[in-house]
C-alpha cells in the first residue's frame, strides 16, 4: 500500500471533530418563513407594515432560537438568539434617524428653490402666502437673511471659544501639574458641559444688558451665549487630544534645547492638530442648531443684517420656530411650513458639510504614515 | 567640540524618594562611558541629570553639582534650554516628531527654535547630520518623506542625526539599542565608535557585550533592594570593570551571577 492511500481519510469513518450543522440557506428559509407567518398573523389585526415588520421580528428571533437549538446545540442556538437580539437593537436604533432623514428630504426638498435660499422675509406678508395657495403661485420669501445670521453668529462663537477653549487645554494639560486650579476648571467645564442652553442666553443678554442698556439684542450677544455652550465642549476634546501626545516627543524636543511654549506650539499642538480640529466642528455642530439662546440674545428680524454688533439677527433655528409657531399668513400655514421644512433640511445639510470638512482637515494635518 | 563632565556628589530625588544616592564620577572629553547596573537601579534617572531632563517630570529635583567642564549646570540662574542645547538626547525608543518628513526631523533643533537658516546652509547640515549618522545613503533620495516611514533602526539612526545637528558638547544616549534588532544595533555601536572622535558619548544599557564593546569606561550601579537609593558601586576602564572588578556585586553582575 501506498502511504497516499492511508492518509485519504476513509468515507465510512466518520470526522469526530465535526458537529451538526445548519445548511447556510437554513437561516434565509427561516426568515422568510417569518416574513410569511408575521404577515398571516398581522392580517389577523389589521395589516400595517409596522406590525408585519414587528410580528416577523419576533417570529425570526423565536424561531431562528428553535431551529438552532434543535440541529445544532444549546451553545449555537444561544449565540443566534443574542446575535439577533443585538441586530434587533441595531435597527431600532437607526429607525429615528432614517426616519429624520427621510421626512426632512420628503418635506424639505419641494422648499429648495432659488427664492428660498437667495432671499429673505422681507417684505412678506400674510397677503403674499394667501395668494400663494389660492393661486398656486411659486411660494415667495426664504432664509437667506437665516443663513447669513446662522453664518455669523456661529463664525463669532468660534472665534471666542477657540482660543479660549484651545489655551484652556493646553493649561491643563502642559502647565497645571494636577494643583487645585485645574482641579477646579475641569469641575467647572464639567458643570458648564451641562448647563441648559436658554441659562446661557439669559447669562450673554443679562451681561450686555448691564454694559449696554437693557433689551441690547445683537449676533454678537447670541455669539457670547453661543461660546459659552461652546468652551467646555472645545476645552474637553482638546484636552484628551493634548493628553495622547506621547510624552516622548515633548521630551525630544526639550533635549534639542527648545522652549516648552515651542515645544507646545511647534510640536504638541501640530501632532494633535486633526483631532482638535474635529472636536472644533463637532463643537460648532452642537450650537449651531441652538433656538432658544438666539431668541432671547439676537431677537428676529425678516430682513438681512450683515452685521453682528448692530441690530437684530436672525438664524435658520429661530427662523423655523418662527414660521411654525406664527405662521406668515395665519389662515393658510402651508407655505410657512414649507420654508420651515426647507430651513431644516439647510440645517442638515451645512452640519453634515461641517463634518465633511473636519474629515478633510483631519487628513490634511495627520501625522504623515508611508514610506 | 567636546567637554568633560564632573559629577559632585549627587542626589536625586522623585518627591520625597530619593532614587540616587551619592554620585561622584568624572566623565572624560572624546570617550565613551557605558553605565550598567539591574533594572531600576537609577542609571537612567541619573543620566537624565546630565542635561537637566529629569526635571521635567513634576516632583523631580536634584541636590548637588554637575559640572561641565568646570561650569555647574545647577548654579543659580542657569536656563537648562541652555543646557539641553549643549548636551543632546537620544531616547530608548525612536521618536522621531511625526508631523515633519525626514529632512526637518533633522532641521527640527534649528527649526523649532526660529532660528534663520539658508537653504543651502539647510542642505548642507542635513547632509553632514545624515553622513555623520550614517543614514545618508538610506535617505537621501526620500528626504521629503515622514520620518516615521522609517524602519525602527533607521528612526533611531534619525534620531542621532537630530542630535548632532545641533553641534552638542555630550551626547547621552539611554539604552539606543533595546527596541532594535542586532543588524540595526550593530550599525548604531559603529556609529557610536566614530562619534566618539568628535564628541562626548554617555550611553546606557543592558547588554553588557554592548558596553564592553563600544565603551572605554564602564560604570556600574546597584541598588541595595526595592526602595532604597540606587548607587555608583564602581567605576574604572571597561576591560578592568570587566575582567578584575574589585566589588563583589560587579563581579556577580558582570558574570551573570547576579540575583
Amino acid at each position: 500500500m501506498s502511504q497516499t492511500a492511508t492518509r485519504t481519510p476513509s468515507p465510512l469513518r466518520k470526522n469526530t471533530l465535526t458537529k451538526n450543522q445548519l445548511p447556510k440557506w437554513a437561516i434565509w428559509a427561516v426568515l422568510a418563513g417569518s416574513l410569511v407567518l408575521g404577515a398571516a398573523v398581522s392580517s389577523l389585526i389589521g395589516f400595517h407594515v409596522v406590525g408585519w415588520a414587528l410580528f416577523s421580528a419576533v417570529i425570526f428571533v423565536i424561531a431562528g432560537f428553535l431551529v438552532t437549538l434543535s440541529v445544532e446545540g444549546e451553545r449555537k442556538a444561544k449565540d443566534r438568539f443574542a446575535s439577533n437580539m443585538i441586530y434587533a437593537a441595531f435597527i431600532v436604533a437607526l429607525v429615528p434617524l432614517v426616519s429624520v432623514i427621510w421626512t426632512v428630504l420628503e418635506k424639505g426638498l419641494p422648499g429648495m428653490t432659488s427664492n428660498f435660499l437667495f432671499t429673505s422675509m422681507n417684505g412678506m406678508t400674510g397677503v403674499v402666502d394667501n395668494e400663494t395657495v389660492e393661486n398656486g403661485t411659486p411660494v415667495l420669501g426664504g432664509a437667506y437673511h437665516g443663513i447669513v445670521g446662522t453664518v455669523l453668529i456661529t463664525f463669532w462663537a468660534t472665534v471666542i471659544s477657540v482660543p479660549v477653549g484651545l489655551l484652556t487645554a493646553v493649561y491643563l494639560v502642559e502647565y497645571s501639574r494636577g494643583g487645585p486650579l485645574s482641579r477646579g476648571i475641569t469641575f467647572f467645564v464639567d458643570v458648564m458641559t451641562g448647563i441648559p442652553s436658554i441659562v446661557a442666553g439669559l447669562f450673554a443678554a443679562a451681561l450686555f444688558g448691564l454694559i449696554f442698556g437693557p433689551s441690547t439684542r445683537t449676533g454678537f450677544v447670541a455669539a457670547v451665549a453661543l461660546s459659552v455652550l461652546m468652551i467646555p465642549v472645545v476645552v474637553r476634546s482638546t484636552e484628551e487630544m493634548l493628553k495622547i501626545v506621547p510624552n516622548e516627543l515633548r521630551e525630544a524636543s526639550y533635549a534639542l534645547g527648545v522652549r516648552k511654549w515651542r515645544t507646545i506650539i511647534k510640536v504638541v499642538v501640530p501632532t494633535a492638530i486633526s483631532g482638535i480640529a474635529s472636536g472644533v466642528t463637532l463643537a460648532i455642530a452642537r450650537v449651531i442648531g441652538e433656538t432658544a439662546p438666539l431668541l432671547v440674545t439676537a431677537g428676529f428680524v425678516n430682513s438681512i443684517n450683515f452685521n453682528a454688533f448692530a441690530g437684530w439677527m436672525t438664524t435658520l433655528p429661530t427662523f423655523i420656530y418662527r414660521q411654525l409657531m406664527n405662521p406668515t399668513s395665519p389662515t393658510n400655514i402651508d407655505p410657512s411650513a414649507q420654508r420651515a421644512w426647507a430651513a431644516a433640511l439647510l440645517l442638515i445639510l451645512i452640519v453634515m458639510l461641517l463634518n465633511l470638512i473636519a474629515r478633510v482637515i483631519a487628513r490634511l494635518f495627520a501625522p504623515k504614515t508611508g514610506r | 567640540m567636546s567637554k568633560r563632565i564632573d559629577v559632585n556628589d549627587l542626589n536625586v530625588y522623585y518627591g520625597n524618594f530619593r532614587a540616587v544616592e551619592g554620585v561622584n564620577i568624572n566623565i572624560e572629553a572624546r570617550s565613551v562611558t557605558a553605565f550598567i547596573g539591574p533594572s531600576g537601579c537609577g542609571k537612567s534617572t541619573f543620566l537624565r541629570t546630565l542635561n537637566r531632563m529629569h526635571e521635567v517630570l513634576p516632583g523631580a529635583r536634584v541636590e548637588g553639582e554637575v559640572l561641565l567642564d568646570g561650569e555647574n549646570l545647577y548654579g543659580p540662574g542657569v536656563d537648562p534650554v541652555t543646557v539641553r542645547s549643549q548636551i543632546g538626547m537620544v531616547f530608548q525608543r525612536p521618536n522621531p516628531f511625526p508631523t515633519m518628513s525626514i529632512r526637518d526631523n533633522v532641521l527640527a533643533g534649528v527649526k523649532l527654535n526660529n532660528k534663520r537658516i539658508s537653504k543651502s546652509d539647510a542642505d548642507a547640515l542635513v547632509e553632514k547630520s545624515l553622513t555623520g549618522a550614517n543614514l545618508w545613503n538610506e535617505v537621501k533620495d526620500r528626504l521629503d518623506k515622514p520620518g516615521s516611514g522609517l524602519s525602527g533602526g533607521q528612526q533611531q539612526r534619525l534620531c542621532i542625526a537630530r542630535a548632532i545637528a545641533v553641534s552638542p558638547q555630550v551626547i547621552l544616549m539611554d539604552e539606543p539599542c533595546s527596541a532594535l534588532d542586532p543588524i540595526s544595533t550593530l550599525a548604531i555601536e559603529d556609529l557610536i565608535e566614530e562619534l566618539k572622535t568628535e564628541y562626548t558619548v554617555v550611553i546606557v544599557t543592558h547588554n553588557m557585550q554592548q558596553a564592553a564593546r563600544v565603551s572605554d569606561k564602564t560604570a556600574f550601579f546597584n541598588i541595595a533592594g526595592t526602595g532604597k537609593p540606587g548607587k555608583l558601586i564602581e567605576y574604572n576602564d571597561t576591560p578592568t570593570i570587566f575582567n578584575n572588578p574589585s566589588e563583589k556585586s560587579t563581579e556577580d553582575y558582570v558574570s551573570g551571577r547576579f540575583g
